[in-house]
Order: C-alpha cells, then sequence, then structure tokens
C-alpha cells in the first residue's frame, strides 16, 4: 500500500499542479486588485468578488481532489459519447432557456448561481475526440475519419455560435492543432494562416498586396517543395515576378509623376501653353490603370500555360498551387462582401478598430483604447500591487473578468507580464510534453486537447487586452473571475491529470 | 514518427506565438510613453484654481479696478436627476424656457459632454448665487465655481482701463501655453497692457477620479498642488479725479483729451470720448454688439488711435524749428492782410487782427500768414540744395517732437500718425515739380499731417520742459511692478532748449493778454495759475472745424500739460480751451471757479455735428 501511494505520488506531474495553483493564486489577488476600490471587502469574505472567487477556487481543489484521487480514470474514456450527447443537449437548450446577458444566450441561471454550459462542452468535445481518435484503425488523411473529428469539434462549435458567443466558438478552432499532431497534412494550418493574412491584408492594405503575397507565398512553395528538377527555375522566376512586378506599380506611378513635373516645368518656360489648364499627356491614362488588373491580366495569361505544364509534367504540386490561387483571387473579391454581409456589426467594428480602419475611442475602441492604457502604464516594475490607478479606478471594463490581465500589466508591469505568461507557457509545453510521453493515444490526444483550449484562450485574451486581436470576450483561464471558467478549466487539467497518473501507475 | 517532429513544431509555434506576445506587451510598456501620459491624464484630475487678478489703482491710491466675487453655475449632466423647473429658474433668476433649452442642449451633446460638468450661467451675482446655494441640495448635478469679477468704483474710462473677457482661439493661439478655454484676460488698455503682472498664476488641485469622472481622493494627499499666486496690483499714474472730470467734460461731444506730468511723462487723465462705460466693461460680453454697432464707435481710443491734423497748435513747432535753423528770430515782423498770397491769385486766409506783427503777436493772435513766411524760409533755406532737401531736415525736427511715430508709451494700440517728407510730394507731384509754396499749408498744421491727442500733449510737455519730454506712460513702478527704464530719461529734440522760453512767450500771452489785445485763448484765462496754451482750428473735410487746445500751467515748475481735440467743435477757444483750462484748474486747484463755464460745457452736445460712415 505504502509502495502504491508513493508510486502515485510519483505519477502525479506535480509541476503541473504547482503552476495550476500559481496561477489561481495570482488570479485572485488580481481579482482583488481590480476590485478592492468599488467593493470593499477583504480577499475572503463573500460580499466581495475576490472573495467570492476565492469560494470558486476552495470548490475547485475539491474537484479536483474528486478527479485525481476518487473518480476512476477509465471512467471518461467510457462515457465520453453520452457525456458528449448530454452537453449537445444542454448548449442547445440554454438558447431557449438563458436570459440575455450582453446579446448572448449562454447562461443558466440557477438561483444565485449561473453557469455557462460552453465551458463543459470544451471537456466533453475533447474528450470525445480523444476517443475517436484513438481508435485502433482512425487515420485522420482518410476523408471519412477527417470528417468525423470535424464534425465532433464542429457541432457543439456551431451550437455556440448559435448561442452568440462567437468568442468561445473560436477556441475550438485550436483543436486544428491537435488534428495536426495526430497527422493532419500541415497544408491546412498554412492554407488557414494564408486565409488570415488574405483577409486582414485585402482589409488594411489592398487587394493588389493580397495578390502579391499569395502569389509570392505560393512561389516559394514551389521553389521548395514542388519537383526538384524545377526548383531553381521557379526561384528565378519568383524573384523576377516579385522584383519586376512588385515595384512595378510604384516605379509606373513615380515615373508618369516625375515626367509629367518635368514637362509641365518645361511647358512653363518655353510654350507658355495655359498656366490654368492641367495638361495631360498620352501616358497620362497610365496613372488610372489599377495594378491590380495588370497582376490579373498577367494572371490570365500564366494560368493555363502553367496549367498546361503542369499536365505534362504530371506536376500535381503546381496543379494545386494554381487551384489555390484562383481560390485565392476569390476570396480576396469576397473578402468586402464578407465583412459587410457576413459578420454582425459589432464584429465588424471591433475588427475595424483592430487594423486601424476606424478610430473610435468612445466606442468599440474604448476597452481597448483604456486596455492598452492601463497596460501601458505599468512599465517594466509596475505600479505596485493595489497602486493602479486605471484598473482600480474602473476605467478598463470587464476588468476582473475578460481584462485580468490589465491588472497583471499595470501593478505588476513587464515583469509581472513576463511571470504569467512564463507561467501558461510552462504549463501549456509541459501539457504537451507530458501527452507526448504518454502511450496510450486516448491520453496523449487528450493532452493535446488541454494544452490547445489554454493556448488558443492565453493567445485570444491577452492578444485582446494589447490590440493584436479583436475585443473577443473569452476569460483568461484560471485567473479571470468567475466560478464557471474557473470550475471549467480545473475539470479540463485534472482530467488530464488523472489520465496520466493512471498511464503511469503501470510503468 | 510525424509525433517527434510534430510535437516540436507545435512547441516552436507555441514559443513564437507567446514572443509575439511578449513584444507586444513590451512595446507598449517600455517602448512607448503615449500611454503613461494617457494613463496621467485618465486618472487625474486637475481642478483649477483661479488666482485673483490684480487691482488697479489710481497715482494717489484709490481702486481704479478691483474684484468681487461672482459664479459660474455648472452643471453635470449625467448627474442630473428629475427636479422642479420652476424652482430652479426662480433660485437662479432665469426663465424656465432658458433652462429647458439649455437641457435639450445637452442631450444633445450628450455624446460629447460624458461624465464633464458644463458651464450653464456665467457670473451670476454673488445675492443670486447664495439664493441658489440655500436650495442646491434639491438640484443634483448644478453646482457653483467661484469666479473674481472686476468692478469698478470709480468711473474712469472703459478705453483707458480696458476689459477682460473669457480667451477665445486665435488668443490661445497668439499666447501657446499660456491660456486653456476658459480663461480670463486682458484684451485693451491697461488690462490688455499689463496682462502679464495683473493674470497672477493659476494653481490647481490634483484628484484621481474614476472613470465615471468622480473624484476619488486628492491625489497624493495634497501634496502635489499648486497653490494660487494673485496677481500683481499696478498702480497708474492716472489721477481718478480728473479723468473722471475730463470724461464729465467731453461728454455729447467726440474727440479725447490726454494730460501729462510735464515733469515725468505720467499720464494723468487719457479721456477718449464717446466712451465704455465701465457699467459695461464688467459685463464685457452682453453689451459686446452693442457697443461695435454704435457708430461713434466708442471702443477706438481716440487718444493713442485717431490721426487727426494738428491746425495751429502746430504753429509752435515751425516757430521752434524756424528759430533753430536761424530763419527766425521773434522780433522779426511779418504782414498780414487777411491771409498769405502767394503764385498767381492764390491766397491762405486769416482772420482779422492788426498787421504787421512779431512773433509772440503771432501766436497770441495765431497769425497763418506769419507761419508761411516761416516754413517758406525754412523749406527755402539757401543752405538746402532744394526745398526737397529743406522739407526733410524740417520732417527731421518735428520727428524729434515725436511726430510721426509711435512715442513708445506703454499703452497698447498706440498709433504713429504722420510726418510728410520729400518723397511724399514727389510720389504725388513729381520729384522738382513741387517747391515751398506746394506744401504751404504745413506751416499752419494743415495738409500731410497727422497726429493724435498723445502727440499733441507730449509736445505741449515739451515745451512745458523747455525742450525735452518724457515718453508718456501710464503705469507707476510700484512694489513688485517695474516699468521699462525708457521712461525715466529725458528726450531731447533737435530744437536747442533756449528757443522754448520764447515760444512760451506767446502762449502766455494767448491766454493772459488783456482783454483786447487779441489773444486767442482769454476763455482759458485762471487768475494765479499762469496758464499758457496755443489754440488750434484744424479743418475738417466732414463738417465743422475740429476744436484744438493745448495748454500747460502753471507757466514756471509746470506740473500738468493738456491736449484736448473735439470734433466738429469750431474754434480752439470754443470746446478745446474751456475744456482743458477747467482740467488743468481742476487738478492744480482741487476744485474749479467757473461754474456757468463749467455747466455749459458738460450740457454742450457736439454728437448731431459729428458726421459717420
Amino acid at each position: 500500500m505504502t509502495e502504491r501511494q508513493a508510486h502515485t505520488r510519483q505519477s502525479v506531474d506535480w509541476w503541473l499542479i504547482g503552476t495550476y495553483l500559481v496561477l489561481v493564486v495570482i488570479g485572485w489577488l488580481n481579482i482583488y486588485a481590480a476590485t478592492h476600490s468599488s467593493e470593499p471587502g477583504s480577499l475572503i469574505s463573500w460580499s466581495s468578488r475576490a472573495g467570492k472567487q476565492f469560494v470558486w477556487i476552495l470548490t475547485s481543489l475539491g474537484l479536483a481532489g474528486l478527479i485525481l484521487y476518487i473518480i476512476p480514470p477509465r471512467l471518461w474514456e467510457s462515457t465520453c459519447i453520452p457525456f458528449y450527447v448530454m452537453v449537445l443537449g444542454l448548449l442547445v437548450l440554454v438558447i431557449f432557456v438563458s436570459s440575455d446577458v450582453k446579446g448572448s444566450h449562454s447562461w443558466f441561471n440557477l438561483g444565485p448561481i449561473r453557469f455557462q454550459p460552453a465551458e463543459i462542452s470544451k471537456i466533453s468535445t475533447s474528450l470525445l475526440l480523444a476517443y475517436a481518435m484513438s481508435q485502433q484503425n482512425f487515420r485522420i488523411t482518410r476523408w471519412k475519419d477527417f470528417w468525423t473529428a470535424a464534425l465532433i469539434i464542429g457541432v457543439p462549435m456551431l451550437v455556440i455560435v448559435g448561442e452568440s458567443e462567437t468568442g468561445s466558438a473560436l477556441v475550438y478552432a485550436g483543436f486544428i492543432f491537435v488534428l495536426y499532431r495526430e497527422g493532419l497534412s500541415g497544408w491546412w494550418l498554412g492554407t488557414i494562416g494564408l486565409i488570415i493574412m488574405l483577409f486582414v491584408g485585402t482589409l488594411k492594405w489592398s487587394a493588389y498586396w493580397s495578390v502579391m503575397f499569395m502569389t509570392t507565398m505560393l512561389l516559394l512553395c514551389n521553389a521548395y517543395m514542388g519537383p526538384k528538377q524545377r526548383r531553381k527555375g521557379w526561384l528565378l522566376y519568383g524573384s523576377l515576378f516579385v522584383g519586376v512586378i512588385g515595384a512595378f506599380p510604384f516605379v509606373l506611378r513615380f515615373f508618369c509623376e516625375r515626367v509629367q513635373a518635368h514637362m509641365d516645368f518645361l511647358s512653363s518656360r518655353v510654350w507658355v501653353p495655359s498656366a490654368h489648364e492641367n495638361y495631360h499627356y498620352f501616358w497620362s491614362f497610365l496613372l488610372d490603370v489599377n495594378p491590380l488588373w495588370i497582376l490579373l491580366g498577367m494572371g490570365a495569361v500564366a494560368l493555363p500555360l502553367l496549367g498546361v505544364k503542369a499536365w505534362n509534367g504530371k506536376d500535381r504540386f503546381l496543379a494545386i498551387s494554381l487551384g489555390v490561387w484562383m481560390a485565392g483571387v476569390a476570396l480576396i473579391f469576397s473578402t468586402d462582401y464578407i465583412f459587410q454581409h457576413v459578420l454582425q456589426p459589432h464584429q465588424r467594428s471591433r475588427i475595424e478598430v483592430l487594423l486601424g480602419l476606424k478610430e473610435d475611442p468612445a466606442g468599440v475602441g474604448y476597452n481597448v483604447m483604456q486596455s492598452k492604457i492601463a497596460i501601458g502604464s505599468g512599465g517594466f516594475f509596475g505600479k505596485g500591487y493595489l497602486q493602479g490607478t486605471q484598473t482600480t479606478f474602473g476605467f478598463v471594463p470587464e476588468q476582473a473578468t475578460d481584462f485580468i490581465f490589465c491588472t497583471v500589466g499595470e501593478e505588476w508591469g513587464f515583469l509581472g507580464c513576463l511571470v504569467v505568461i512564463g507561467l501558461y507557457t510552462f504549463l501549456i509545453a509541459r501539457l504537451v510534453l507530458d501527452a507526448e510521453s504518454c502511450r496510450g493515444k486516448f491520453t496523449r490526444i487528450y493532452g493535446y486537447c488541454v494544452a490547445a483550449c489554454v493556448f488558443m484562450h492565453l493567445f485570444i485574451n491577452v492578444g485582446m487586452t494589447i490590440g493584436l486581436v479583436p475585443v473577443i470576450g473569452i476569460p483568461l483561464p484560471l485567473l479571470s473571475y468567475g466560478g464557471s471558467s474557473l470550475w471549467g478549466f480545473t475539470i479540463l487539467i485534472f482530467i488530464f491529470l488523472s489520465l496520466y497518473r493512471d498511464e503511469k501507475k503501470y510503468f | 514518427m510525424t509525433g517527434n517532429v510534430r510535437h516540436i513544431r507545435l512547441l516552436v509555434g507555441l514559443g513564437a506565438a507567446v514572443l509575439l506576445l511578449l513584444g507586444s506587451i513590451f512595446s507598449i510598456q517600455i517602448l512607448d510613453d503615449r500611454y503613461k501620459q494617457d494613463a496621467d491624464r485618465n486618472s487625474t484630475v486637475y481642478e483649477t484654481i483661479y488666482p485673483t487678478r490684480g487691482a488697479i489703482f489710481d497715482r494717489n491710491g484709490a481702486v481704479l479696478v478691483g474684484n468681487r466675487v461672482a459664479y459660474d453655475i455648472l452643471v453635470s449632466p449625467r448627474e442630473v436627476k428629475a427636479f422642479d423647473t420652476l424652482a430652479l429658474s426662480a433660485a437662479l433668476d432665469v426663465t424656465p424656457e432658458f433652462i429647458w433649452s439649455k437641457l435639450d442642449e445637452y442631450h444633445r451633446k450628450r455624446a460629447s459632454i460624458g461624465f464633464q460638468a458644463v458651464t450653464m450661467l456665467r457670473m451670476v451675482p454673488a445675492e443670486t448665487y447664495m439664493r441658489f446655494n440655500e436650495v442646491k441640495y434639491k438640484f443634483p448635478g448644478f453646482r457653483g465655481q467661484a469666479r473674481s469679477m472686476r468692478e469698478y468704483p470709480v468711473n474712469a474710462g472703459g478705453n483707458l482701463l480696458g476689459y477682460v473677457s473669457e480667451v477665445n482661439q486665435q488668443y490661445m493661439e497668439r499666447h501657446p501655453g499660456e491660456y486653456r478655454s476658459g480663461d480670463y484676460a486682458g484684451m485693451t488698455g491697461i488690462e490688455a497692457a499689463r496682462e502679464t503682472d495683473l493674470r497672477g498664476e493659476k494653481g490647481y488641485h490634483i484628484y484621481l477620479r474614476n472613470a465615471r469622472n468622480q473624484i476619488e481622493q486628492p491625489f497624493k494627499d495634497g501634496t502635489m498642488d499648486k497653490e494660487a499666486v494673485p496677481g500683481k496690483n499696478i498702480t497708474t499714474t492716472i489721477d481718478a479725479q480728473l479723468q473722471q472730470y475730463g470724461q464729465e467734460l467731453m461728454a455729447g461731444k467726440v474727440g479725447s483729451v490726454v494730460a501729462i506730468e510735464p515733469s515725468t511723462g505720467e499720464i494723468l487723465a487719457l479721456v477718449s470720448s464717446p466712451g465704455i462705460d465701465v457699467e459695461q466693461l464688467s459685463d464685457i460680453g452682453r453689451h459686446y454688439n452693442e457697443i461695435v454697432k454704435n457708430p461713434y464707435k466708442p471702443m477706438y481710443n481716440r487718444a493713442v488711435q485717431a490721426s487727426y491734423p494738428p491746425g495751429s497748435v502746430f504753429k509752435l513747432v515751425n516757430a521752434l524749428i524756424g528759430m533753430e535753423e536761424g530763419v527766425l528770430r521773434p522780433e522779426m515782423r511779418y504782414p498780414c492782410s487777411h491771409g498769405y498770397y502767394y503764385g498767381a491769385g492764390h491766397k491762405l486766409g486769416c482772420h482779422g487782427h492788426r498787421s504787421p506783427i512779431d512773433m509772440d503777436e503771432s501766436i497770441m493772435m495765431s497769425c497763418n500768414a506769419y507761419y508761411c513766411y516761416v516754413l517758406k524760409n525754412i523749406v527755402d533755406n539757401r543752405k538746402y540744395d532744394s526745398p526737397a532737401d529743406g522739407l526733410d531736415h524740417w520732417n527731421a525736427y518735428v520727428k524729434s517732437f515725436g511726430f510721426g511715430r509711435k512715442l513708445g508709451s506703454d499703452f497698447p494700440a498706440e498709433l504713429s500718425g504722420s510726418i510728410p517728407s520729400s518723397r511724399t510730394y514727389n510720389r504725388a507731384y513729381g520729384r522738382g515739380r513741387w517747391n515751398s509754396t506746394t506744401v504751404i499749408s504745413l506751416s499752419i498744421g494743415q495738409g500731410e499731417i497727422l497726429a493724435t491727442p498723445m502727440h499733441l500733449a507730449n509736445l505741449c510737455a515739451t515745451i512745458a520742459n523747455r525742450g525735452h519730454y518724457y515718453i508718456p506712460h501710464i503705469i507707476k513702478a510700484s512694489e513688485g511692478v517695474e516699468i521699462d527704464p525708457r521712461f525715466y530719461e529725458p528726450q531731447y529734440t533737435l530744437v536747442d532748449t533756449t528757443h522754448f522760453p520764447k515760444v512760451i512767450r506767446g502762449m502766455w500771452l494767448a491766454v493772459n493778454a488783456p482783454a483786447g489785445a487779441g489773444g486767442t485763448a482769454r476763455v482759458a484765462h485762471v487768475d494765479s495759475l499762469d496758464i499758457c496754451g496755443k489754440t488750434g482750428t484744424a479743418q475738417n473735410p466732414r463738417g465743422a472745424d475740429n476744436s484744438v487746445f493745448i495748454c500747460f500751467a502753471p507757466k514756471d515748475k509746470p506740473r500738468i500739460a493738456l491736449a484736448a481735440y473735439v470734433e466738429n467743435g469750431g474754434f480752439g477757444a470754443a470746446y478745446a480751451a474751456p475744456i482743458a483750462s477747467l482740467m488743468a484748474e481742476m487738478y492744480l486747484k482741487g476744485k474749479t471757479s467757473r461754474p456757468e463755464l463749467e455747466e455749459r460745457m458738460m450740457q454742450a452736445n457736439l454728437m448731431d455735428r459729428v458726421k459717420h460712415d
């Protein structure tokens, strides 16, 4: 018995638990800092949010103990299908019975306690995904299996979008990293990255920029990953294309303006035609040509030629590249439509503010502006605990929940940010490495799911507070005020710890 | 196994994402200072403490401009709850409609107002404020803020004192960093001239505030607060009694009177009529349009800004120049038969008097012909190559009296007048195509000569001092207030001081010669005062002649030099001489002995004679 207990102690990853505890305590202290002026009360009194968080922390620890020591780890794998179905049912149900909280229908109101099924849905989805993908004959590269995984992720995601909790739904996109780990082609990640770049590039700069970017990327891919004998050629043509065509509109404009200015000068000295008339020269029309059309015209000429080349040379890579190029152009041209008609107005304005297309310091931009001011004013060492002026006096909205990172930034400075983000990085990396060391696929995949969820929350939440990501209201795991979120992440992480311990027990 | 490669790739990706986050945080926390400043602006609120503006005293210590407390009524629209509009309007002495319209306006502008407080009423008198203060608790969101307001115990003239008003955008741009919207500054007169002394320094309380603009607590327990420094008091050279008396005499007339103490250059009185009443001055905002629309332009400070032909008083200058140039000796006699004949049938007329006369008599009786000879002799002097050369020498002499340029007083917006030179006539007639007869009207102070009443008073002071003047100024040095050393330095003219007593003889005769002798300024005579004066009757193209008079008294050790200029007043002796004489008497004796004359001057209304645009 004693031998087994010693074994247990060793097989539990105490590093993970330690990191978890440190983050939870940091969260608690910062919730107190963020709310102490508006809600007087000590760290542990029920009347303030810091006190309530203390209760959430205690119950979470109880939950953690329950999961780690009482619930048999095998239970998760065997019940994951009914669990998933039940949670899905709750997700749908909540749309109809919930009250409207800031436009979203995602909260159950059970007397004094409110609870968000979307938090549990992350757990059930992770479990089912791990279960499905750990089956003996599962191959993500097979379309049938790919669609199975995609459905497991996609269905709750869509329902959550239906609850108007787009932010929470976005977290599910993180599962693509899990699929990647389990053999999904890296091109999927590349494609998603490309789509984001094209979308942002078209909105922020121009369609010309996006087409150039995409073409350059595809040329590079062909130059480095196409058939070996053609690589040199691609490199040559590629750099020629980027150098000449990329610079073309700028050279053209420069040339036209220079020559025109020079001719204007000459004419004013020699002929003195009419000083008042705006003189037009035969090349003036060049200035009106949209360089994008030149680019697309060249594309139209090059596409059939390259198509023939791909057909003759049996170059599948080139053929797909051409398809991607055309799809990309289609996306670039529909960007405006998607932006104006598919996105909701508040999402549109958040993106506009983020990309600097619109200034709105009093409206949508207010949160981000105030949040950046709070973090920026922290400097290197911060203003000291409870000394922050921005977060204490309520300039930052939602400062105990979604914007808790502002308090860290203002009062603890860059050093505090470094520590907190470092802890998260350690947590995520540790999860990945632990998962990687598992022999059972279920535990490994589940571990990756947990890591992906924590990473998505971290990146979106912190990115939002510093204006790197549009404002998406999701909590910072373990730090933000709120029982649902804390319980959700506690369960998510401790199920992994339990599975992990179970795995190590026998070796 | 792909996993081995892929989990490394994923960890590298994690590292990259984390570096991106940390890099952005580093940039806004360490590299970019903008956010720290924004944070300060966000969370600290500076409540301005307005200093009391310095008072303005006259030369004897009487208060010309003081302060009294008034209140601005501020509203924070977000804090306003439903209230009894009628009760508030009664408390504040305004109509309920006014309050409704204001609240409507705030509602319309609610986005830009936010949690700020806006000023609903300005300069509410203390009595009204007290009434409001008693019931203030019924009107959350409304409060009063004390401001000091100008008060004028003596009616010393709006143009002289100037007014104080809220700074506008252009004013703030002209004085970068010194004013903020809502501040007050002196705009004209002494208030503007000594603005930097009078305004004092603003102080502030610093408070920490929350996002709802509610004050949370004093910042660092008030240790960073700054007390306001009250403005310095200014002592002027003005004699309040004389100034007020001059204004009463000038009532109903357009023109001005300037009185200077010759021994110091201190301005004793500076009357511009019609002027701005001090009652209007304290609330200039409400009266501004009315003042601007007044056809007689009360804003226009005629004493330093109006350029007039000086008329016959300028003969004194020509006499002095003639003597200095050696072309005139006091005993020289010239004939006059109702004027001076020159060219083919041209005549510069004169009034009837005995002939021929010497210089004393020419001043006493103000003979035109005499000075035509004098000027002709100055300009056509053989020692000069041409009339042009002669005229330019004349020009240099005249300018040495301060004419044709700004005197450099400390009074703002002084104008220079103008004195012609050969270039003036070369431009008009062509080089060599004019001669002394062309410019002959300069002899009697007509034609192209323009001077301000201040110039004439300065001329009078120069003669009173027998050849030098001190730059006229209106501020006396007092504790903490320096004046420029230039005001202490005597300014000499190009005319030798020995010549001045000779013209003073004539000036004394003009006032004090026995009746029947032909003195033009008999009306200015006061027993035992020894007033010396010279009348002028300047042609006015717009109607009746202007009445001009300069005088100083007493003859020896003069204590006051005056110039009076009454537009359309007719002969110099008609209005200017009595007014200047009465003022001199008032200043020297403290009372006047000629009630009928005084009464007649005060009652005279020449406004109908004045033509305006």
